[in-house]
């Protein structure tokens, strides 16, 4: 199992505890998950990626067979499109944007070009629709969450693009996925960090409805405990608690 | 409506007691037509987690008939009748808060009168007047007599109103239980919402208030932070509406450096202490320190 949804490095609206890769690998040891795709966290909230995904490369180095660097990847930026190269020389299984942090809104044909041409190069965009629950955020934080509109958008760029979309509840999983052709369905995948199980059971409601294919293991550590999807998953009932989920 | 009981397996979250103290059940009038099937997962997930006891209540028809938060007195006898009708049903495993709105004082007292008087343990106050208010004092009063704690619904800090409900943090729970000393209060879902860490300020030096764990928040570090500020010996561990969320807090608890001794607490021991005597036969009293 790979959890495609974790990060290093510092929050900057709260305190989280031991956000280091050598940290990562124990919780992975720990909870028998063979792998990790990370992101960096201070990144989100620069102007510009470059040096966080640099810094990023160096702190995974040491656990490269375990930790796979995620650089992020901003396209209003010029020069975006070596730094897309670089991430794929660097053997990212994907990149990171974060359009609602950069002020891309649902629309922006930058987002859409990056997207087909990473997925070009066979690398998915991972998008984060929330860091943390609306109703705790920082004065400072004001963001907000991803829309499906936006994830609709991107689906819909072109054939080569692949999502892994990340930190999204029922609600807008079901909106995006109804509102894409069988075609664009198949490119994006979903991760359960932010979806409930029992007793509103709403992770198999959507294995039922949308199929487990479409959804991969997901923590948003360092932000959230781990053992939450590790959770949900043991309590699906008992004809679910065997399927496979998608691979990435 | 009774589930399906575990079918042998081991419980994921071990055999020790576990009590769920902030649960809640579904019924005819609750506007939903899944409402049995939502119970029966509960039970399910409960059995499949180990829960002892799940310590419930119904919030009025939950918004069918008026609003959640706002339960009109007609909605509060019907979902407490339905709560009243599970607990007697389930008589194994599930206990019973008594809903009230505080704005209705006298039906209130009265609707604590009668439902303890058949089984209920606990007060549930939602978000229908603030908790500072002195229309809750005839409540926490009763409470306090009877030995029913209060479990109160709590934004974790308020910076400002939020629709659909007249919300209430720490310290504005922290004024009531003051003028309360011998009533206790239980907290709502430090993982329910807002700043717990400003909740955790707010009542550490208030000792007849007891946060419990529930909510869909799972950040890392907001159990050692709850533990560090309030002690273990101050914390319920609970699900509210989301038991996955629950079960990981479980697990979670067991990686933060945490005593056996200080998880019995969390997991059973401190809900013993706090509800009235023998509410939980299938907990050991003697194992009660």
């Amino acid at each position: 199992m790979i959890d495609v949804n974790t990060l290093v490095g510092p929050y900057p609206f709260r305190y989280v505890p031991h956000p280091t890769p050598d940290a990562l690998v124990r919780v992975l040891d720990r909870e028998e998950i063979e792998a990790a795709w990370v992101g960096h966290l201070p990144s989100v909230f620069y102007r510009d990626p470059a040096l966080g995904n640099a810094e990023l490369l160096a702190m995974l180095q040491p656990f490269a067979s375990r930790l796979r660097a995620v650089p992020a990847v901003r396209p209003d930026w010029p020069g975006w499109e070596a730094g897309l190269r670089d991430a794929k020389s660097a053997g990212a299984p994907a990149v990171r944007v974060y359009p609602p942090q950069w002020g891309l809104g649902p629309h922006d044909p930058r987002l859409r070009e990056l997207a087909v041409a990473a997925g070009e190069l066979g690398l998915p965009l991972v998008l984060t629709v929330r860091f943390e629950d609306l109703r705790q955020r920082h004065p400072l934080d004001v963001a907000g969450d991803l829309s499906a509109a936006a994830i609709r958008a991107l689906a819909r760029a072109g054939d080569t693009v692949r999502l892994v979309v990340t930190a999204a509840g029922r609600e807008m999983i079901e909106e995006v996925h109804w509102g894409l052709t069988p075609a664009e369905q198949r490119r994006v995948l979903w991760d359960i960090s932010w979806i409930w199980g029992p007793p509103e059971d709403h992770l198999s409601k959507l294995f039922r409805t949308i199929g487990a294919e479409r959804f991969v293991f997901g923590s948003q550590w360092p932000m959230r405990l781990v053992q939450a999807p590790r959770a949900n998953l043991d309590l699906l009932p008992d004809d679910l608690r065997r399927v496979s989920l998608g691979r990435v | 409506m009774t589930a399906a009981r575990g079918a042998g397996e081991a419980p994921l979250a071990g055999p020790a007691p576990l009590i769920d103290a902030h649960a809640h059940f579904y019924h005819a009038d609750a506007g939903r037509a899944d409402w049995a099937d939502v119970n029966a997962a509960r039970f399910r997930a409960g059995e499949r987690i180990g829960i002892t006891y799940h310590v419930a209540s119904v919030l009025g028809s939950y918004g069918f008939s008026s609003p959640t938060y706002f339960p009109s007195p007609a909605d509060v006898e019907r979902g407490n009748n339905a709560m009243l009708e599970i607990a007697q049903r389930e008589r194994d495993r599930v206990r019973m808060f008594t809903t009230v709105n505080p704005n209705y004082t006298d039906h209130a007292v009265r609707e604590i009168e009668r439902c303890t008087e058949r089984g209920a343990i606990g007060v549930k106050l939602l978000a229908s007047r603030r908790a500072d208010d002195p229309l809750l004092d005839p409540i926490a009063e009763l409470a306090g007599e009877r030995g029913l704690p209060v479990l109160h619904h709590i934004w974790q800090h308020r910076t400002r109103e939020w629709p659909s409900q007249e919300i209430s943090d720490g310290l504005d729970l922290a004024r009531l239980a003051a003028r309360h000393t011998n009533t206790t209060f239980i907290l709502a879902h430090i993982g329910g919402g807002g700043d717990y860490m400003h909740t955790f300020r707010a009542v550490a030096d208030v000792p007849n208030i007891y946060p419990d764990l529930s909510g869909s928040g799972v950040d890392r570090g907001m159990l050692d932070s709850a533990v560090a500020a309030l002690g273990a010996k101050r914390l319920l561990w609970g699900c509210d509406l989301t038991m996955c969320t629950g079960l990981a807090k479980l697990r979670a608890l067991d990686t933060i450096g945490l005593q056996t001794g200080e998880i019995e607490d969390i997991r059973w021991r401190n809900a013993v202490r706090i509800f009235p005597a023998n509410s939980f036969e299938r907990c050991s009293a003697e194992a009660v320190r």
